[in-house]
């Protein structure tokens, strides 16, 4: 079979990136010569249009955010509110730095419990899932037991936990595992499952075995999905361990960033209160950020999710 | 109408035995179905939908089970790559790109990716896709994908191609230049092809034998024979011959067709 330059199925151009037409991102800047002379204006118009709005999309942002934080500080000094109230931004990346060395102590316990718990889980999530779709059986006799640790508010077992767990990193951790396992197990087994039917034939026809299927075609197939379900699990491990220090709310060298905020209370260090608060909303967007990063590099060059389009 | 015999007489290389195929939902798919398939035979399995056709195909790749009947393989049970399958759709796995879909069914049979490179290579010269090896499969056309699956199908040196309506989905135009490339290459290398459509002038281009199926039960209504001479191109689907090939594959199909509605106003 020759491809021919007339042949429409076969595209007109000799690489893939041209055949592709106008349906990938690839091809954005690639127009024809015809289109080139017709509407010479027409690609720099939309390319100046392009880079207007790819700015937009940092600067529109920023500048709302750095006017409400400025907003807030302007308040501040204006009401002349006290400190203990509600302290200004600047005070606020005072005592961040000012209280370095406690706070930094803090941020990285609840960072190994929060990354510990959420190792478990996917271990745990993608173990058990893979588990699950090699047997009905299985899945039947064991899902119930994961919707019900889901359904289960964490902050309500948490203490039984801590009575039952002599360890209290290991309760911490097993509180933030429990919330961040679900994602990962009910997108993983939904995603092994979803690999495509005419494929799952094809393995048939060739003999694949069990483990061959699994490899070749549903851990693939499986992968957006799993991705999905490992941006909701970071956040949730997070916000998993924070709760159980909370419950836990132990002190000494080793206390997290919740218990920080607890201690800061109790004292009325309201300005430490929101620099641990910050420490958590920032750790929580690196999170997010990191795995929709992640999620981008292993997708983008084929699953829908990942592809721009133009029409 | 010629009458109907295996192409090369050569022998079969399957055969179909009162074959039939209930669901279970209780649909009778497929009742009482006997086919041979010549080596070197051409075969188009030609019906409306839901006439059994693909079910047919499905039991000869041995993807399902017959209810009754048997397939038999004069030359012993097929072994894993004796059979090319080409779906409705390309059926590729779009996180790999089109080195690694083509390499596949080898790659399950446990070769390395260094032991194939060539067969693989060959296998996409003769789609006419020799330097897309790297492409991944959403940067191809329909027609483009089609190519892949058709190259998959045919990198295990298949003794028999099945093919269910490969080329429905595509435009007329692709879907004529795909028909010229798939026959140019049966031409060339004769191989043995089952071809399911519910196209009457694909079955006639492509086919040395046209096997007219009706519905409800799904079963053989006619055969037909199609010895108009290779090669066949553009001249051939403007000869009187296609033309009169067409009206009698025509004809047995609506007769088909008709047979089924008589029936059902019948027992109605």
């Amino acid at each position: 079979m020759n491809v021919s330059p007339t042949d429409p199925a076969g595209g007109t151009g000799p690489r893939p990136a041209e055949a592709a037409g106008s349906r990938s991102s690839k091809a954005g800047n690639m127009t024809s010569a015809l289109e080139e002379t017709a509407l010479k204006s027409g690609p720099d118009l939309r390319a100046a249009a392009e880079r207007r709005d790819r700015w937009l999309r940092i600067i529109l942002p920023v500048v709302i955010l750095t006017s409400a934080i400025l907003g807030w500080e302007a308040l501040v000094r204006i009401q002349e509110i006290p400190h203990y109230i509600l302290p200004a931004p600047s005070l606020i990346m005072e005592t961040l730095v000012k209280d370095w060395a406690v706070l930094s102590g803090s941020l990285i316990t609840t960072l190994q419990i929060t990354f510990a718990a959420l190792a478990v889980a996917v271990a745990g999530g993608v173990g058990l899932a893979v588990l699950f779709t090699q047997s009905k059986w299985v899945e039947i006799s064991f899902f119930p037991f994961a919707v019900i640790l889901q359904v289960t508010p964490i902050i309500a077992i948490a203490p039984l936990i801590l009575i039952y767990v002599d360890s209290i990193p290991v309760a911490l951790l097993i509180c933030a595992w429990i919330v961040a396992f679900f994602p990962i197990l009910s997108n993983t087994t939904l995603g092994l499952n979803s690999a495509d039917h005419n494929l799952r034939n094809l393995f048939q026809l060739y003999g694949a075995s069990r483990w061959q299927t699994l490899w070749h075609l549903q851990l693939p197939a499986a992968m957006p999905y799993f991705l999905g379900g490992l941006k909701i699990a970071g956040g949730l491990a997070l916000i998993g361990a924070i709760v159980a220090e909370f419950a836990a709310g132990s002190a000494g060298r080793g206390a997290g960033l919740a218990y920080r905020i607890l201690e800061s209370g109790y004292r009325l260090n309201i300005p430490r209160m929101f620099a641990a608060l910050l420490l958590i909303s920032v750790t929580g967007i690196l999170i997010f950020l990191t795995f929709s990063l992640l999620s981008h590099l292993m997708l983008r060059k084929w699953h829908e999710s990942a592809i721009k389009r133009e029409n | 109408m010629a009458e109907v015999k295996t192409a090369q007489g050569n022998g079969n290389v399957v055969s179909l035995r009162h074959v039939s195929k209930r669901f279970s939902n209780g649909t009778l798919a497929l009742q009482d179905m006997s086919l041979d398939i010549g080596k070197g035979d051409f075969v188009s399995l030609l019906g409306p939908s839901g006439c059994g056709k693909s079910t047919a195909l499905r039991i000869i790749a041995g993807l399902g089970d017959t209810t009754e009947g048997q397939v038999h393989w004069p030359d012993g049970k097929p072994e894993r790559g004796d059979i090319g399958f080409v779906f409705q759709e390309p059926t590729l796995m779009p996180w790999a790109n089109v080195f690694e879909n083509v390499w596949l069914p080898r790659r399950l049979d446990g070769a390395s990716k260094s032991t194939v490179r060539d067969e693989v290579s060959e296998a996409l010269e003769m789609v006419g896709l020799g330097g897309f090896a790297a492409a991944y499969p959403r940067e191809l056309s329909g027609g483009m994908k089609m190519r892949v699956s058709i190259a998959r199908a045919l990198v295990t040196k298949p003794k028999i191609l099945l093919m269910d309506e490969p080329f429905a989905a595509l435009d007329e135009i692709t879907r004529f230049k795909l028909n010229d490339d798939l026959l140019h290459l049966w031409e060339a290398h004769h191989w043995t092809v089952v071809f399911v459509t519910h196209s009457v002038f694909e079955s006639v281009y492509l086919s040395n034998r046209i096997v007219v199926m009706a519905a409800r039960p799904g079963r053989v209504a006619q055969q037909l024979g199609n010895d108009a001479p290779h090669p066949r191109g553009d001249g051939f689907r403007t000869s009187e011959d296609y033309a009169h090939l067409c009206r009698n594959a025509s004809d047995a199909l609506h007769a088909a067709m008709d047979e089924h509605t008589t029936r059902a106003e019948v027992t109605a």
